[in-house]
């Protein structure tokens, strides 16, 4: 007998006061209204904190902290002098690893391994990367010396909540800019962890504000006059009203929305990897990614293959508390977003498709969706239309390369796409002819700081990281 | 086994085209694979259940030229009493010996449960005549081996002569009358993955009752990827033909965590059917001292120095 015994990550390296306020100037400050919001650990609903609900005024308060950083200090100081603050903080990020690892799992709900062994590692990696490009703008292609566009106001999202925070600031600061940054509603407390590594590093205040609230506190930061730049990552439905709000303003705009991706497997993929794929495809961090594979395009020649090795992969997948450091499926992140699982799931199997999860017990308290995949899905089904966001997964089959870039294609959105197959050519050809922003060939949901990431229509504009992502921050 | 692979063998066209008709291997996944099963955080009840499953799966062994009587029936008595102060230890699967001391280690474990295993066939070059081969298995058999370690002929596989390697395997299959057969692959010389994965298949239709990674004599030998692939081919051959095959890595298994990793790798990829030592060994030497040193300090809550652990 060889059964896993619990292995919990210790939680006593944290330390979450139960009152946070907001991080404006370098500084701890109350905020002008009275309202707070509750975070809760989504693994068991308990709190774990309360936050300010920043209020116009709150907003209004962190962009002018971050104008006058940037008039003052941020944008007279070389690249070089940008770039040590950027190490620095890299370097406090792996230091603190695994305190912010703990913290993100339990604000979150996502396994430990993940956030441990994907989300920080990839964090950090970010500030290095952009710390390397503060002293070197001038060949970066957009001329000798690219200017920052000022103060840019960044709302992220609740699935990676410091890893989106990474992904929006190291560039922003890395090119000159300041920022005030909204964490998601139920995801703020790695964001404010992140505030006192700037106070750590030392880092002159007003360059980076937190203002902490819902819907709200991001539509008045997005509509402040005196912000050059807007950056969001989220659904397509708030991007849309973004956009609408931001045009004809001057403020320059990036969108990293939805997206419905197309994992294709071909009949000459090396299955065992491709099931790998598939699973961290759409199974990693509970389905909460805009990149993930929800839609499996599977050769009909292989299918069946393909979904008996999947089924039995499944089964091995252990859900249940996200600290324990063999949990692979943690908590969904919030009651709302679970609701919305379970509407589009049933919608699924009333439009006719077959629902399967593994035997799989979810825990009593907390919001719990087992893996779960649905076959004989057809394109005019919602379930491989729409986004989900949870670990469900659509499976529909095709018979030629044709036709998988044809289905794959046949979608509002375009984030990304997977291709799995031995054949070199294949794969060239395929990407070639995908329209999404990322396209990965046997290998998902793989990301690096040097790669640029981002969608084609419904799934936004703007590259995040690499080269191309210092463009949404310089003015060229 | 099913009629559609019997048929297989039938020719060197039949034989290659169901090897290279198997899917491919992608070394990159398979390593990730590897690596991430490698950090299940294995703790408290479960690493005693995996100690005591790991020593129960090791094939103690000895393969040198300096081998001598005294020093098997030493290993032996190792085998019998793993750590003599402790009589809740198991005892090991076999101990795995030169054909020239097959007899002596009989007879040192008679009664005892302890199996014999013996490499044969030229080990561990495998280069010699199959008659040479033949004789090597059959002396070993007569002196009273429950199992035959066999190594294929690597040359022959790589270029590309199957059914040499497929003759070989039955005709040694046959020698071992009702002896177990081990079919070691030496994946260090077949050097890709996707080789690793056509010779299981191929030892495995040929009749093998284990495919195990290495001889221990070429390095690398049994990595986790490697060992991965192989529980993958086992457990596809089952559902294929309904026979169940063993899978038992051999060399640089040193120390507990290792062999944790490889249980781990059972129970995920082949599944707990396959976690017994009828069906999975770990070809070791001095692992088993370490697996010793770890069980103690969990029951004690001490290390003891290695002084206090036997050196036979």
């Amino acid at each position: 007998m060889f059964e896993y015994a619990p292995a919990p990550e210790s939680r006593d390296v944290v330390d979450i006061p139960s009152a946070y306020n907001l991080f404006v100037n370098g500084e701890w400050v109350e905020s002008l209204g009275d309202d707070r919001i509750k975070t809760v650990n989504p693994a068991s609903e308990e709190v774990l904190s309360e936050v300010a609900l920043a209020t116009e005024a709150d907003v209004d308060r962190a962009v002018q902290a971050a104008r006058k950083a940037y008039d003052e200090v941020w944008s007279t100081l070389p690249g070089r002098e940008r770039a040590k603050y950027l190490f620095r903080i890299a370097r406090i990020i792996q230091e603190r690893a695994r305190e912010l690892a703990v913290l993100e799992t339990l604000d979150n709900g996502k396994p430990i391994r993940e956030s441990r062994d994907v989300d920080l590692p990839l964090v950090a990696a970010h500030f290095f990367y952009y710390a390397g490009w503060a002293d070197k703008l001038r060949y970066a292609g957009y001329g000798e010396s690219p200017r920052a566009l000022g103060v840019a106001a960044q709302v992220i999202p609740w699935n990676f909540p410091l890893l989106m925070l990474a992904w929006k600031i190291a560039p922003a600061l890395a090119c000159g800019n300041t920022v005030v940054l909204k964490p998601a509603e139920t995801t703020p407390l790695t964001a404010l962890a992140f505030a006192e590594i700037c106070r750590q590093a030392d880092l002159p205040p007003g360059v980076v504000n937190i203002v902490t609230g819902a819907g709200e506190t991001g539509a008045a930061l997005v509509r402040h006059p005196d912000v050059n730049k807007v950056a969001f990552t989220g659904s397509t439905e708030v991007g849309r009203l973004i956009a609408r709000q931001v045009a004809g303003t001057g403020k320059r705009l990036t969108l990293e929305l939805g997206g419905k991706a197309a994992n294709i497997v071909f009949e000459d993929a090396a299955i065992d990897q491709a099931v790998e794929g598939i699973v961290n495809g759409i199974f990693f961090n509970q389905g909460h990614v805009c990149c993930a594979g929800s839609r499996l395009l599977v050769q009909e020649s292989v299918a069946d293959e393909v979904l008996t090795a999947l089924k039995r992969r499944l089964t091995t997948l252990r859900l249940g508390d996200p600290l324990d450091k063999n949990t692979d499926i943690g908590a969904i992140n919030s009651a709302a977003q679970l609701a919305k699982i379970r509407e589009l799931s049933d919608i699924g199997e009333q439009e006719g498709a077959q629902r399967w999860s593994p035997p799989c017990t979810l825990p009593d308290r907390g919001f719990w969706f087992p893996p779960t995949l649905f076959t004989g899905v057809a394109q005019s089904h919602r379930i491989a239309r729409e986004e989900i966001f949870g670990p469900v997964l659509s499976v529909l089959t095709f018979r030629t390369p044709a036709e998988a870039v044809e289905k794959a294609n046949n979608s509002p959105y375009g984030l990304s796409a997977g291709v799995w197959t031995e054949k070199g050519s294949r794969i060239l050809w395929m990407a070639d002819r995908l329209r999404a922003g990322v396209v990965w060939a046997n290998t998902f949901n793989k990301f690096d700081p040097a790669s640029p990431f981002g969608g084609y229509k419904e799934s936004g504009y703007g590259r995040e990281g690499g080269v191309h992502g210092l463009e949404a921050y310089l003015n060229v | 086994m099913t009629t559609s692979l019997v048929d297989v063998a039938s020719s060197d066209v039949t034989l290659r085209g169901f090897l290279h008709g198997l899917p491919g291997v992608d070394r990159v996944g398979a390593d990730q694979r590897a690596a991430a099963l490698a950090t299940r955080s294995i703790k408290t009840t479960a690493k005693a259940q995996a100690i005591d499953l790991a020593i129960s799966m090791v094939d103690l062994t000895t393969l040198e030229g300096s081998d001598t009587v005294g020093k098997v029936r030493a290993m032996c008595a190792k085998a019998i009493h793993p750590d003599p102060t402790d009589t809740s230890v198991p005892r090991v699967a076999a101990v795995c010996v030169y054909p020239d001391m097959v007899a002596h280690a009989v007879r040192a474990l008679a009664g005892t449960g302890v199996k014999v295993a013996s490499v044969a066939t030229a080990f561990p070059s495998g280069r010699s005549s199959l008659a040479v081969k033949v004789a090597d298995t059959t002396m070993a058999v007569e002196a009273g081996a429950d199992e035959i370690d066999m190594v294929i002929d690597r040359g022959a596989f790589l270029s590309g002569d199957y059914t040499k390697v497929y003759d070989e395997i039955v005709a040694i299959k046959a020698a071992c009358a009702t002896a177990h057969l081990k079919v070691i692959l030496e994946t260090g010389e077949l050097a890709t993955y996707d080789n690793v994965r056509r010779a299981s298949w191929l030892a495995m239709i040929a009749g093998a009752d284990f495919i195990k990674t290495s001889t221990g004599k070429v390095a690398p030998a049994a990595t986790l990827p490697v060992t991965l692939i192989m529980l993958e081919a086992v457990r596809d051959f089952r559902l294929r033909t309904g026979r169940m095959v063993g899978v038992k890595p051999a060399g640089g298994i040193r120390t507990t965590k290792d062999a944790v990793k490889n249980l781990v790798l059972v129970k995920e990829t082949a599944g707990d059917d396959w976690l017994s030592p009828e069906w999975f060994r770990l070809g070791a030497s001095s692992l088993l001292n370490d697996l010793l040193m770890q069980r103690q300090k969990l029951t004690t809550g001490r290390y003891a120095g290695p002084d206090y652990f036997t050196l036979d």
